[in-house]
């Protein structure tokens, strides 16, 4: 690693020393007290952007734990929307239909397949597949893309997904998984499959496969994010160490595996949960590439079906509900590690 | 030394390999999205977009079965001339074209004393002749284009319609066209409409506000601060149903003073949290000798602080313009059908299926083309700002 390698370093660098450096200087000191002036002053600095914060985050969020109490259209508690002879959860009906109504609980094993072909299972493919997915071909992809002198043309292309729309990037796989009645497929991969001698696959109405095929889209589309942070990261390890390493006999295989991914194991963790909660956010892509149909429905989807297509009110901030649940803990992850982060200005 | 560079070459070769092959894989769809879009819509139907990059050879089968009186070009039988798009188009399966062959011409058997071709074989003469004839005609066109701007979804062409004054009765085949609120000029306009201010407001916003947390002490900072940073991944589908009741209430649904509001209260966490990190970065002395000067805040605020978060703008700018171009969930709810935006405008043509392929490639590589010349130019700070924070989503 001697110097050419180091022109060769794109851009990324200095990004990361803007955040490093200024350790001492930064907001987290007292602040001199002669900017105290005037008890009044910050309010005013900080005014419109707490007026739009509360109305459009908080007061909202309040406002969806409440509807998911209540019935279709929000003027009567939940409780009224009971069937005689049905199961009920009282107020907690919506709940009770968010969490329980996509499984068949007749036996064990119609629970399980049930289960896997729900909101909840196919969330669950999404986030173990897409969050693998991205992280191990961003981290590859980093490390390889350092050894060739096309790097940043490398990154470039896949970052390049990044600036496209989750609906442009439906249009563009669709098109890939174009499956054909006729001779002729258009559609590339099953091109590709019959001129080896295959049959061709309707990807995207098949289960289970439609659903990884779509997370395929997701992965494509991230891997970009999570090979920019993680190149950054590996940027910030001393040369010095791989290199003692190496002359110490070490093989790249174990550089890569004993010293880069222990030194930026805290970069992973934060790359992984940030994509885990864009996982769970996720609707766009799905919405685009099947509506949710053919079994491959995710949990923010359905809430857009619910409120949007079903038209309950209820049954759509419960499912809200559900999901900002799962988050909480990588809100309280974020808040957390933002304090550590404080502490050590 | 030689011996040892040779090595050096050759245990790079994998890296190569990988990363060249990452890069086509990463490409390639997109590239098929653009050459599709400039394909006339029966090539697109019949053959696959990279049949574009092959050269038209003498097709095997034509040669074994048809060169012999048909001529290497179609051509030799001025009776049946295999050029004529006319003629081609009668047979265009290989069921047809087999029916044609076992009948006899004047009196003669059609293939003489040759075998006829079997089923798959005369399907791929079928497609030959079929794309030798788009080849005569034009292998590109820019038609998909204008029929997505205009939103024009006949059989044939708006420049075909409109020649032959067949066009669909919200047509007009004037400049008026592209206003057609079922077409992307349109959409592209309202997405213009829609990101700008969007854009625009919460940077300014989120500098007021950095500029407090960096900068000024009250009350309550550091905790204010840590809210913000966990509001930032709550998700937009939590807010979105007593937002648009509250919006039907008032009238703004389907106004873009509803979306801008809502995409500056969404974006707000995001940004407040970038500006604060990079306006804490500067220097304390250049603030303390403004203010021992008698700067007020308001003249620190203009004269000091806006001209040095240039580059933290710059990122944001770009962050929250994409997030806006990009975004559908907010325009399905609040625009919808009234005031469509390019991406509400592509996933109706994609779920209504009331367009072919040419048509959505051509709309979705519209929707794009703003995004990408952005990414490209300002890739750098697009990445800073994703480095700064990676939460947004």
């Amino acid at each position: 690693m001697a110097t050419p390698q180091d022109i060769s370093k794109p851009a990324t660098t200095p990004e990361v020393a803007v955040r490093r450096k200024p350790v001492r200087t930064s907001s987290g000191a007292p602040v001199p007290e002669i900017m105290k002036q005037g008890g009044l002053v910050p309010w005013l600095y900080l005014f419109p952007a707490l007026l739009v914060m509360s109305f459009f985050i908080v007061y909202p969020m309040i406002n969806t734990i409440g509807l998911s109490f209540q019935n279709r259209d929000g003027t009567a508690s939940a409780a009224t929307t009971c069937r005689e002879g049905q199961p009920c959860w009282g107020v907690f009906e919506n709940y009770r239909y968010a969490l329980t109504a996509e499984f068949n609980t007749s036996s064990p094993g119609a629970f399980w397949n049930s289960f896997w072909s729900s909101s909840y299972g196919n969330t669950i493919k999404w986030i173990v597949v897409m969050v693998f997915g991205t992280v191990s071909v961003g981290l590859g992809f980093a490390v390889l893309a350092d050894r060739v002198k096309y790097e940043a043309l490398a990154k470039a292309i896949l970052f390049m997904p990044m600036a496209i729309s989750f609906v442009g990037a439906g249009v563009i796989w669709k098109f890939v998984y174009d499956y054909g009645t006729s001779q002729t497929q258009i559609g590339l991969l099953n091109s590709i499959i019959t001129s080896l001698g295959g049959r061709p696959v309707a990807w995207l109405s098949t289960t289970p496969i439609n659903t990884f095929m779509i997370i395929l889209v997701g992965i494509w589309i991230w891997s970009g994010f999570c090979m920019t942070i993680l190149a950054a990261a590996l940027k910030s390890v001393p040369d010095e160490i791989l290199e003692a390493a190496r002359v110490d006999g070490a093989t790249e295989w174990t550089v890569f595996w004993r010293i880069m991914v222990p030194i930026i194991l805290p970069t992973i963790t934060v790359v992984v949960t940030t994509m885990v909660i864009n996982v769970l956010k996720l609707f766009d892509l799905v919405y685009v590439m099947t509506g949710g149909n053919f079994q491959t429905d995710v949990i923010a989807n359905r809430m857009y079906t619910e409120m949007y297509k079903n038209f309950n009110v209820g049954r759509g901030t419960a499912v809200a509900v559900v999901l900002v649940v799962a988050i909480i803990p990588f809100i309280y992850y974020n808040i957390k590690r933002f304090m550590e982060q404080e502490a050590t200005r | 030394m030689k011996r040892e560079q040779i090595n050096k070459l050759l245990n790079k070769v994998p890296t190569h390999v990988i990363v060249i092959l990452t890069m086509i894989i990463w490409i390639v769809p997109t590239v098929g999205l653009l050459v599709t879009s400039l394909r006339p819509p029966e090539a697109v139907r019949s053959s696959g977009w990279w049949t574009v990059f092959g050269s038209q050879t003498v097709g095997g089968h034509y040669a074994t079965y048809c060169a012999e009186c048909h001529g290497a070009d179609g051509t030799a039988l001025p009776q049946a001339d295999l050029t004529n798009p006319d003629v081609i188009a009668k047979y265009p399966r290989s069921l047809q074209l087999l029916a044609l062959l076992r009948k006899d011409i004047n009196g003669q058997p059609h293939m003489g004393d040759n075998s006829l071709p079997s089923a798959q074989e005369a399907a791929e003469i079928a497609t030959y002749l079929r794309e030798a004839g788009e080849e005569a005609g034009s292998k590109f066109t820019f038609n998909n284009y204008i029929d997505a701007l205009v939103g024009y979804r006949g059989e044939d062409t708006y420049r075909a319609d409109c020649a032959a004054g067949t066009q669909p009765p919200d047509l007009s085949c004037t400049a008026r066209d592209i206003l057609n609120p079922r077409g992307m000029g349109r959409a592209f306009i309202n997405s213009l409409l829609v990101t700008i201010p969007a854009t625009f407001l919460p940077i300014l916003f989120a500098a007021f506000a950095g500029y407090a947390f960096a900068w000024l002490d009250f009350k309550g900072r550091f905790l204010l601060f840590a809210l913000l940073v966990g509001l930032q991944v709550v998700p937009l589908q939590m807010t979105l149903v007593p937002i648009s009741r509250f919006y039907a209430q008032v009238g703004l649904n389907g106004t873009f003073l509803g979306v801008w509001l809502f995409h500056t209260g969404f974006g707000m966490p995001y940004a407040i949290y970038l500006m604060r990190n990079f306006l804490g970065t500067l220097p304390k002395d250049l603030f303390e000798s403004a203010y021992l000067d008698g700067a007020s805040h308001w003249t620190a605020f203009r004269q000091l602080v806006i001209p040095l978060a240039m580059p933290a703008i710059a990122s944001l700018g770009i962050f929250q313009f994409l997030w806006v171009w990009n975004d559908l969930l907010v325009s399905l709810v609040f625009l919808g059908g009234t005031t469509p935006v390019m991406t509400y405008q592509i996933s109706n043509m994609v779920t209504s299926l009331g367009s072919g392929w040419q048509v959505l490639t051509a709309a979705a590589f519209l929707s794009m083309l703003l995004p990408m010349i952005v990414f490209f130019a300002l890739q750098r700070y697009f990445v800073r700002g994703m480095l700064a924070g990676a939460v947004k989503g």
